[in-house]
């Protein structure tokens, strides 16, 4: 049951990017653009996704256990220092000169778009290197 | 700035975005675990990692959703023309994939971890692990776009 659930949600997760544009390259870049003809689409994208989102991790905060049961694993680090940033302006800069972000590449890859494909090469070079470097802590 | 009016698709995105939403949400509130993609990949990277039954689940959905459309909506291309014949496109990508993979576990999450999850339980740390790529973002396409010499 909880593993069919888990391939519904990224069948929906990977529809809505799909749908939104966030799997279109041109269109992601088109939306970073704010200094040329700037496509802002991608922003209701964002507030779509949070505002659905929100009141369920409202919901999630006053339980420990999901309506499966399971126990709720809810991130604890909140920490802002300088392995947040750095690692984030990496990710800014892959994401600016390809277009493309985690998400997008893992459905590109599996719908046969080829600069998808050689996108998750590089993704899991730089997964597998960082992992050599220092161990993986815990995740957003 | 100048608004791109002929690729604005404000009412796609948005149902787009809810689906990514209602995603999310189906995640945490049945399985109790956060959809942030690059975490879910890295751990398939480490094939010995417990409790990986549902990350290898949620990618399978993730890799079968072009073919679900393919299928809801016969005719439509799904992704754009990709012309990547230059070898520079190719390394491009591949620099790009390097610095998106080795960025996002420095950062711990991506878009849909710090970006929809993060926003959404209104983490400040989130905040501005997404302040901070979107800017770097921002910067690296007018780099690429309006410095002279840049491509397209």
């Amino acid at each position: 049951m909880s593993l069919l659930l888990a391939c519904l949600s990224g069948l929906i997760f990977g529809l809505g990017l799909l749908l939104s544009g966030m799997s279109n390259p041109a269109k992601v870049q088109g939306f970073l653009d704010i200094t040329g003809a700037w496509d802002p689409s991608l922003a209701f994208t964002m507030a779509g996704a949070i505002g659905v989102a929100m009141p369920c991790f409202f919901w999630a905060r006053q339980r420990s256990r999901t309506w499966l049961g399971l126990p709720l694993v809810l991130p604890v680090n909140s920490r802002v220092d300088r392995r947040l940033v750095l690692g984030s302006v990496l990710f800014g800069v892959g994401w600016g000169l390809s277009g493309i972000c985690p998400g997008p590449a893992l459905v590109g890859l599996g719908g046969g778009f080829l600069p998808a494909m050689v996108f998750v090469v590089g993704f899991c070079g730089g997964i597998l290197a960082f992992n050599r470097r220092s161990r993986p802590a815990e995740d957003a | 700035m100048t608004i791109d009016w002929l690729h604005f698709t404000p009412w796609l995105a948005l149902a787009g975005g809810v689906l990514i939403g209602l995603a999310a949400a189906l995640l945490l509130t049945g399985l109790g675990r956060i959809a942030g993609i690059s975490g879910i990949f890295a751990g398939l990277l480490q094939p010995f990692a417990a409790e990986n039954g549902w990350r290898w689940a949620f990618f399978l959905g993730l890799l079968l959703s072009p073919w679900l459309l393919r299928i809801l909506h016969p005719g439509q291309p799904v992704f754009p023309d990709a012309d990547i014949a230059a070898p520079g496109q190719w390394l491009l990508l591949l620099v790009a994939g390097v610095l998106v993979g080795y960025g996002t576990r420095m950062a711990n999450g991506c878009t849909s971890g710090h970006g929809v999850c993060g926003l959404a339980r209104l983490s400040p740390r989130s905040l501005v692990a997404v302040l901070v790529f979107m800017g770097s973002a921002m910067l690296t396409v007018a780099l690429l776009r309006h410095l002279p010499g840049g491509v397209s």
